[in-house]
């Protein structure tokens, strides 16, 4: 199973190697990690989306909980709460004479933004959760994707939906 | 905070952070990062102890921290000093014992440059240390001793280390020590769960066939007396680990002895045939269970630690509660008082209990060579049971344990988790540091002892009469004993065609040494080194080279499948 994983730091040099090498050592793999200050420039944010059976998120949790720097874990899916996942994703696409009119309704149809233009390529930026993303990623792939870049997931419970 | 802050340097106040925590000795080792707080100690009243290896000085700190309860403390230069101290922190972090190393650094301008002498040593010891710091300025010093000190002791304990950089041990600052550490994200939990509580009170009056596990964390908790209040009322025997040796009394007649491995006949069928399992301060190590699937698999278990990531990791447990072990045993036999449960009546499991050490005791065959353990139980019995045991790492280790029975805590040190050969020697010197007085032993194999021979000179320097009883097999014996069993007796490289003279190596280095050859010499040649009070001694027990540890589980088998004499 997929775990979405908040986790509330304090904002400590070698935190991220604590949490990295937690990680790493004990065998858990990370699919996706993303990290920022808070409103509070004392603490830090991660976003960290992992894997695996209900014995091994148990550990994770736990594991993470250990770490002195850690203030916060929350494992969105286990919490049995709802909430909101993004992530970004920047795309290089190529744009020939044929192509362009194809590339301009993908980008309407998904209210993408273009961000940069050259006259082979455009920049495309998409938000998103990851479906979103990924449908977009295929439509554009047969047109030629010259990069990809994407970020870490970002995730937020959500006001007052919690299920019990 | 003290009222008048005064101007110290970094080194300085390194020692007075040390005075305010209370720390009476420090082992350590002088090198080029570190002179300025060697400078200051020049002046000071703390006790140093100089080692001849890092390692040493780290083993010895944890060595002192077990028998004390009290943190441990190191200091060492950056570097190959720093690097030299890693086995000893993942020793003392598998076993969980408090201690704090300080290790120099190059000047922070130089960090990252591959400067003389520099290691990453936050970035080394980061996985086998509960936390560690490098320090970044002279104003955060107090605050991270502090933090240093109150991580290693609090929760599940461990060592901390902490990093300082050379000019912030120069720098000078206004003095003045926290009082008290408030950290947000480390708040460790001590009081049990009352609801859990009230449930494992249920299960253990509904049990017929209850049984004890205790682990290391009753010693590191001060918990024996509660734990042996909890199962006389209950009449519940108890078997301990290697880490928990001690924290029930071994000669008490509810005593089943170590589990697991090479644990007792009876121990490992009470835990296979048990209805109720309650673990205490123990982690489900596989040198315990051995197969999971038949460990304790018709019980309920009722997991006590301190540190949930030890509960429901190896085994599914019913029933866990998360804080002191402590605490929560005294809270259980409150609640047991207050919902009035029946003292109950053991006789049948206990009269199968003692059929099974019927059957099957611990034993050996004499013979016309010393029997190491033969050894072990002379020494039991010519120090009364009363001795601080050390041990090195293989046969040396499981005959200690075995033989040797200890009826209190904090008695028995030896390298549980990690397996470390070479910790023994300095665990002792530590030990012996502590208890000046009292009759400390390192039970050792030919091979460990030679791990940390050269601390022979630390113990001569400061007349420490620490004992050293090597059961030399001439080989590494518990390896040889894999090959012997699992390996058609392919003895690759684990047997020695020579070794030093022991007993001329103990006088070059200014120590006594003495020989056994036959079983009769056994008994005078202990008593001729527990005489000695002034220096260490070397006593070296020729003994049967073919000898195996028995009875023994198969790594990966289930505890009940013993290989018996
Ligand atoms: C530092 C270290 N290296 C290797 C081992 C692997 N090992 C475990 S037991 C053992 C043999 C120990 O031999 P010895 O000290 O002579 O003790 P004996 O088993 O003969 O009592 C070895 C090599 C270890 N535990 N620690």
């Amino acid at each position: 199973m997929r775990h979405t994983i908040s986790v509330l730091v304090d904002n400590r040099p070698g935190v991220l190697s604590r949490i990295a090498g937690l990680f790493s050592g004990r065998g858990f793999n990370i699919e996706s990690l993303s990290v920022n200050e808070t409103l509070d420039p004392t603490m830090s944010q991660m976003t960290i989306v992992t894997r695996g059976d209900d014995r091994i998120l148990e550990q994770i949790n736990k594991q993470l909980n250990k770490l002195i720097d850690i203030i916060k874990v929350v494992d969105y899916e286990s919490s049995g709460s709802d909430f909101i996942e993004r992530e970004l994703a920047l795309i290089k696409v190529n744009v020939d004479e044929h192509k362009r009119s194809e590339v301009l309704s993908i980008i309407d149809i998904f209210r993408c933004k273009v961000v940069d233009v050259s006259r082979t390529h455009y920049t495309v930026e998409v938000t998103g959760d990851e479906n979103k993303i990924q449908a977009i990623i295929d439509l554009f792939r047969p047109l030629g994707i010259k990069e990809l870049i994407r970020s870490g997931k970002a995730a937020m419970l959500r006001e007052n939906k919690i299920k019990g | 905070m003290t009222k008048n802050p005064t101007k110290l340097k970094g080194a300085q106040i390194l020692l007075e952070c040390l005075h305010r925590e209370k720390v009476k000795v420090i082992f350590g080792y002088p090198g080029g990062s570190v002179l300025d707080v060697y400078n200051s100690l020049y002046d000071s009243d703390l006790q140093h102890i100089l080692v001849r290896h890092e390692q040493a000085a780290v083993h010895a700190a944890d060595g002192y921290a077990r028998v004390t309860g009290d943190v441990g403390v190191c200091l060492v230069t950056s570097g190959p000093g720093a690097t030299n101290t890693v086995t000893g922190l993942a020793t003392a972090y598998m076993d969980s014992i408090p201690i704090v190393v300080f290790t120099g650094q190059v000047p922070t301008m130089l960090i990252g440059n591959d400067a003389f002498q520099e290691a990453d040593i936050v970035g080394i010891s980061r996985p086998c240390t509960k936390h560690n710091y490098l320090v970044k300025t002279v104003a955060e010093l107090p605050r991270i001793i502090k933090e240093a000190f109150y991580i290693a002791r609090s929760g599940r304990p461990g060592p901390v280390l902490v990093d300082l950089p050379k000019d912030i041990i120069g720098a000078e600052i206004d003095f003045e020590y926290p009082e008290k550490t408030d950290m947000r994200s480390y708040r460790p939990t001590y009081k049990g769960n009352r609801r859990q509580i009230i449930r494992a009170v249920d299960e253990l009056a509904k049990s017929k066939k209850p049984v004890i596990y205790a682990g290391g964390g009753v010693v590191l908790s001060n918990a024996s007396h509660e734990l042996g209040l909890f199962a006389r009322s209950f009449q519940i025997p108890v078997t301990t680990t290697l880490m928990g040796m001690g924290c029930y009394p071994g000669t008490d007649s509810l005593s089943l002895g170590m589990l697991g491995m090479h644990g007792t006949y009876r121990a490992n069928m009470a835990v296979t045939n048990c209805d109720l399992l309650i673990a205490v301060g123990a982690r489900f190590d596989d040198r315990v269970t051995g197969d999971l699937n038949t460990f304790a698999a018709g019980a309920t278990v009722i997991h006590i630690d301190i540190d949930p990531t030890s509960i429901s990791k190896n085994i599914k447990v019913s029933i866990p509660i998360v804080g002191d072990a402590r605490e929560i045993l005294k809270e259980i036999i409150e609640v047991a008082g207050e919902k009035k449960v029946k003292k109950a009546d053991r006789k049948v499991w206990l009269d199968e209990i003692a059929d099974w050490k019927h059957k099957h005791s611990m034993d050996y065959q004499m013979d016309e060579v010393i029997k190491p353990q033969y050894v072990v139980e002379k020494i039991y019995e010519l120090t009364k049971g009363k001795a601080i045991i050390t041990t090195e790492v293989g046969q040396n280790q499981m005959w200690a344990a075995q033989y040797y029975l200890f009826d209190e805590p904090r008695r028995f040190l030896t390298s549980g988790g990690l397996g470390t050969m070479g910790y023994g020697f300095p665990a002792a010197i530590g030990a012996q540091v502590a208890n000046p007085k009292a009759t400390v032993i390192d039970i050792a194999g030919d091979g460990s002892i030679q791990m940390n021979i050269q601390e022979l000179a630390t113990a001569v320097q400061y007349g420490l009469p620490v004992k050293i009883a090597i059961l030399n097999n001439m080989c590494l014996g518990m390896v040889r004993q894999w090959q012997q069993l699992f390996y058609k007796k392919r003895y690759s490289h684990s047997t020695f065609a020579r070794h030093p003279d022991f007993v001329k190596l103990a006088e070059a280095y200014g120590a006594v040494g003495l020989r056994a050859e036959k079983p009769g010499e056994v008994v005078s040649v202990i008593k001729k080194a527990l005489a000695v009070k002034d220096r260490p001694v070397i006593m070296d027990f020729v003994v049967d080279p073919e000898e195996c540890v028995y009875p023994m589980v198969p790594a990966g088998a289930p505890i009940s499948n013993m290989i018996l004499l």
